[in-house]
């Protein structure tokens, strides 16, 4: 496992923000922890990074106790934060060899290092110039450079696209698959639930103070209902002979249409579909909607606001 | 696994990336050395006519102004270099750069001994600054090569503690705002010292007040070094209230450092 906690512990003051948590993430894997704004997921990466200690609980990372190791574990992190750190007064070259000094790489091979990831990160052509310069995707990219350059075995990304346009996004998306692929192990919090569908091994929902929910994302969309079929009808005469057939069912006169509660499996919909044959009802048009991240978020932190405002 | 062995390495990486910053935006320097400068043009050149006559009687037959208030803006010296590092230190704090820091395996009290050394190395250089102006000015100090040894040793320390005392300021504020505005009454003191004119001269109450602060004695050992004028206990005291404020600096700056000031 490359970390584990067993009843993390953490309040500021009267208020708890972690309240317990159990995690175990496999090496090599992608994992990743949502929740909404204030829920403690910057609070978790800053105690499995060593940067605050927690108050109670058993932490490893890469097999190393945080409490009593807390050096080892620093020597395989690497920690993209929320918010930029980068030298904003150096250039984005002077960034990455200063990193490379910090980590003690062996001159020549830290240059190169950095040379090779301005390349992969796209910040060739801005290498000599000033951070403060740089676009808010800029840095971030910069920040990641930053912390890739030790080779971490172990990342941490906080927010990492956060800000990025669609095209930065899916560039980062493909570095993180590379660097799973070579045996990274990836500690992801996002606010874009796609984000965690697309890479994510794991997922767990975090909430007030507690995991909610963990699994794949198949697990958890399974977990929430909000799927259905959508049957479109030819007239409001067969829509409404449909909805006296099915009972439980949502309408929208507007374009004739009846959406059926589902839980997605073949044997529901052929149940709907021969009760619709034998009382002679005639389905124009199909449609299958599986629940998406969003809705598993939505009915796991209750957090109705979100879905008004989308 | 220790890091100690990384002590050396660690603090010279650290202090190249300090004074890389400083070099690329002096901005810095010109506020430390401008601040004292300022006031060394202002009090010589616009009031040194009506204070000087009545001011400069060194007691070793000077009557330049510009050789009694020379010490004291030296000092005032060390205090806003102190203001400098305090605002440059939270910088580093909030922005994240020092969390960056923490969470990699590096020695880790070479952050601030580099912040320490660089500092000082900034506020020193103002320093000479200052006292190349001076003489330009007709700053004609009567020191020989041992005084001024003992005048530079003086300095580095009274500028030691005062880094310091900027580094726990800047480790202790929550922002910016308040970590340059918390070491300004430092800049301040000199005037309520005997930088600008004798205690002698001040009202009672001010003048205790005057006397037992820690620049005046600090001015009036730099002044008897450069200048000639009587030292007796001030030495004694200077030193030992360098000494003590390094340790208040530095013990406050460790108490602090290890919390976590990002958002
Ligand atoms: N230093 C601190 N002192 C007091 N409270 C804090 C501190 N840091 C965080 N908190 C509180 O802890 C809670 C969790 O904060 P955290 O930053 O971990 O949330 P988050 O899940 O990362 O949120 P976001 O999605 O907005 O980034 C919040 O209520 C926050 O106000
Ligand atoms: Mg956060």
């Amino acid at each position: 496992m490359a970390i584990t906690a067993r009843g993390l512990r953490k309040s500021y003051g009267d208020h708890v923000v972690l309240d317990g948590i159990d995690l175990d993430i496999a090496e090599g894997t992608i994992f990743s922890l949502l929740g909404p704004n204030g829920a403690g997921k910057t609070t978790a990466v800053k105690i499995l990074t060593t940067l605050i200690k927690a108050d109670g609980g058993q932490l490893t990372v890469g097999g190393h106790d945080l409490a009593r190791e807390p050096d080892a574990v620093r020597a395989m992190i690497g920690v993209t934060g929320q918010f930029s750190a980068v030298e904003t007064l150096l250039n984005g070259e002077e960034n990455l060899l200063l990193m490379a000094d910090l980590w003690h790489l062996e001159r020549r091979h830290g240059r190169r290092r950095a040379a090779e990831l301005l390349e992969r990160l796209d910040l060739v052509e801005a290498a000599k110039k000033p951070v403060i310069t740089y676009s808010g995707g800029m840095r971030r990219r910069l920040d990641l450079a930053m912390t890739l350059v030790g080779s971490p075995r172990v990342i941490f990304l906080d927010e990492p696209t956060t800000g990025l346009d669609p095209r930065s996004r899916r560039g980062m998306w493909q570095l993180i698959r590379d660097l799973v692929a070579d045996g990274v192990t990836i500690f992801l919090t996002t606010q874009y639930l796609e984000e965690a569908d697309h890479l994510a091994d794991r997922i767990a929902v975090l909430d007030h103070g507690r995991l909610v929910a963990e699994g794949t994302a198949e697990e958890l969309k399974r977990r929430v209902p909000g799927g259905s079929i959508a049957l479109r009808f030819a007239d409001v005469a067969a829509m409404d002979a449909a909805a006296r057939v099915l009972g439980q069912v949502t309408r929208h006169d507007d374009d004739l249409s009846l959406h059926v509660p589902s839980d997605g499996a073949v044997a529901t919909l052929r149940s709907v579909l021969n009760q619709l044959d034998s009382a002679s009802v005639a389905v124009e048009n199909l449609s299958l909607h599986t629940p998406d991240l969003d809705d598993v978020f939505l009915a796991l932190t209750g957090n109705m606001e979100r879905k008004a405002s989308a | 696994m220790s890091t100690r062995s990384y002590a050396v390495t660690d603090s010279i990486t650290m202090l190249r990336r300090d004074l890389k910053k400083i070099l690329r935006y002096p901005t810095s320097v010109i506020f430390i050395v401008g601040f004292p400068l300022l006031f060394l043009l202002l009090f010589v050149y616009v009031f040194g006519g009506a204070l000087g006559t009545s001011v400069a009687n060194l007691g070793n037959g000077s009557t330049s102004y510009v050789d009694y208030i020379v010490p004291g803006l030296v000092v005032m010296t060390a205090a806003t270099g102190s203001l400098g590092t305090s605002s440059s230190v939270n910088v580093d704090m909030t922005e994240g750069i020092i969390a960056r820091f923490r969470t990699m395996a590096i020695f880790r009290p070479s952050i601030l001994i580099a912040r320490v050394v660089s500092s000082m190395m900034q506020t020193l250089t103002s320093m000479a600054l200052i006292f190349g102006v001076a003489l330009l000015m007709g700053f004609r100090p009567t020191a020989g090569i041992g005084e001024w040894i003992m005048a530079i040793g003086l300095l580095a320390l009274a500028t030691f503690a005062l880094t310091w005392l900027g580094v726990a300021f800047g480790v202790a504020a929550k922002t910016l705002d308040a970590a340059s505005n918390a070491p300004f009454p430092l800049i301040i003191l000199p005037f309520v010292g005997s930088g600008i004119v004798p205690t002698e001269s001040m009202p009672n109450g001010v003048r205790q007040f005057a006397e037992y602060q820690p620049f005046t004695p600090i001015i009036e050992t730099l002044r008897g070094l450069l200048m000639g004028t009587p030292i007796g206990h001030n030495a004694v005291i200077a030193i030992a209230w360098c000494v003590g404020l390094s340790i208040v600096g530095f013990l406050w700056a460790r108490k602090n450092f290890n919390r976590d000031r990002t958002q």
